[in-house]
């Protein structure tokens, strides 16, 4: 494509093909105790 | 709802298909014509833009933008709606947040635990509501192998033997039960020692250890009963704990006020003092705080983001990089859809234990009587507000639903809201436009990091 380039691909909606195990972490525990940013966490079932 | 979010950070035009999670990088021509696109037809499009580009450019960039339509990666359908009620499943708590110590060795103006006590008086828990946690979190967390257990306060060094004892048991049980607990702790770092560095190095995954910034932001808020700051002890203990932390997690974790709304140079002394990974935070307060965050602030705040975003920039590749927390994100290997519609996990997930051995949605809630849940000697009682925390996610949030941020913030956090709205349904509004602008400034530099490891690689070749 001359217009657009993708940097990732539909990573989210594929997603919901494996997802919901709830082996993460809990997002609070991480690191700011105040506000969440569910976003910046890993996910344990790569 | 089908829904796109379009952004130009650092000259780069960046376009994020909000439902497919999928991320663009676009020229001005696209980026324009998805001012129009897809409610205006083709023809209509190219008259709004031919005066500035050729027709057939803009049919060839209409195209392109179709393709992706066709493979989901633009105006792509929402389809987590159904999941809400589908995945949440059973209730599994999965991380305890221990209030081992209702006292605090210093006094924070700002401090939400009313310096330490939550107002219920100085308490220190004893082993066996620590046990009796862990015996809880084991017995509730279902099939989970990975949970989760935070040492917190008031300042939990306080009672440091209380920590040990719980942690030798939680590995005791754990072992037995099959499970992976993992213990961190969120400290003030006054206490600490050469001892007691060896020993959280040893036993905890990840380490809070709080400091504002430079000695004169944090001195202001963070202080000894006597008024002398902190600054001193704490920067050197937390420069003795990298020292020693190697590569192990942790994050030193400062308070922004309206105070210093100029934070960007408080995050930036930290990390030139060494500290790699950092999370510095607005802080939560009633809004008639002296030092609460007000609307009009908000604007400086955006810009000092903007500064930060340039420094994460510069630094990148260098030795003097680091980690902002709310600008480190995961585009492709990041939270499954369930994890970004079940956020934080507050109240059903994820419970604060007091000193007395009551159960509280989060660390937030903790002393508010009308949240507790329960305790760790009989169990939930009131199943009431796990299902209220439960229901608080991004579909039945009115404010959430239709906002492009919804799969980042997954809501943001539900104490922020309820002490600023008085509903953990509703947003707060200056909270949302600071985390708008981190997740704007995250996928920038996501996508230039990207953009520059490609053209190295071509340079290579």
């Amino acid at each position: 494509m001359k217009h657009i380039k993708t940097i990732n691909g539909s990573s989210l909606s594929k997603s919901v093909e494996k997802g919901g195990c709830g082996e993460c972490q809990s997002s609070c525990q991480s690191a700011c105790k105040t506000s969440c940013t569910v976003a910046n966490q890993e996910c344990e079932n790569k | 709802m089908k829904l796109i979010h379009k952004f130009i950070k650092n000259g780069v035009p960046i376009v994020l298909d909000v439902n497919s999670g999928s991320v663009h990088v676009v020229d001005m021509l696209v980026y324009e014509i998805l001012d129009w696109y897809p409610e205006l037809k083709a023809g209509d499009i190219e008259l709004k833009l031919e005066n500035k580009y050729s027709r057939e450019k803009i049919r060839e960039a209409l195209e392109e933008i179709k393709h992706l339509e066709s493979i989901g990666q633009l105006f792509s359908e929402d389809i987590y709606d159904g999941l809400t009620a589908s995945r949440f499943g059973k209730n599994v708590i999965k991380a305890l947040c221990l209030h081992v110590a209702h006292d605090c060795n210093i006094r924070c103006e700002y401090c939400f635990a009313s310096q330490g006590d939550f107002n219920s008086g100085r308490l220190l828990m004893d082993v066996e509501v620590a046990r009796k946690a862990v015996d809880f979190l084991i017995k509730h967390s279902g099939k989970r192998k990975n949970i989760e257990i935070d040492f917190f306060g008031g300042e939990p060094l306080l009672n440091f033997t209380v920590v040990k004892e719980t942690v030798d048991y939680g590995n005791r049980m754990a072992s037995d039960a099959g499970k992976n607990l993992k213990f961190t702790i969120t400290t003030n770092a006054v206490l600490l020692n050469e001892k007691i560095i060896d020993y959280i190095n040893k036993n905890m995954s990840n380490v809070v250890l709080s400091l504002d910034g430079n000695r004169e932001t944090n001195d202001r808020m963070r202080h000894f009963d006597d008024g002398s700051g902190t600054y001193d002890i704490v920067s050197e203990n937390i420069k003795s704990f990298i020292a020693e932390r190697g590569e192990k997690s942790y994050y030193v974790r400062g308070t922004f006020t309206r105070y210093n709304a100029d934070f960007s140079k408080d995050v930036l002394h930290l990390a030139d003092m060494g500290c790699k990974s950092l999370s510095v935070e607005p802080v939560v307060s009633e809004k008639d705080k002296s030092y609460a965050i007000r609307e009009e602030d908000l604007a400086n705040i955006l810009s000092e983001y903007d500064i930060l975003f340039s420094e994460c920039m510069e630094r990148m590749g260098t030795d003097r990089e680091f980690d902002f927390y709310h600008f480190k994100i995961n585009l492709d290997q990041g939270p499954c859809a369930v994890k970004r519609l079940t956020g934080c996990g507050a109240g059903y997930q994820y419970l604060a234990v007091t000193p007395e051995g009551d159960l509280y949605p989060c660390h937030q809630f903790v002393g508010d009587s009308r949240f507790i849940i329960g305790n760790v000697f009989d169990g939930i009682i009131n199943a009431e507000i796990p299902e209220t925390f439960k229901a608080a996610h991004v579909y039945n949030k009115p404010g959430c639903r239709n906002c492009w941020a919804k799969f980042y913030c997954s809501g943001g956090c539900h104490a922020n809201s309820y002490k600023l709205t008085g509903d953990i349904n509703s947003c707060y509004e200056v909270g949302c436009e600071m985390e708008k602008k981190r997740l704007e400034c995250a996928i920038a530099l996501q996508v230039i990091k990207k953009l520059k490891e490609e053209k190295n690689d071509q340079e290579v070749s």
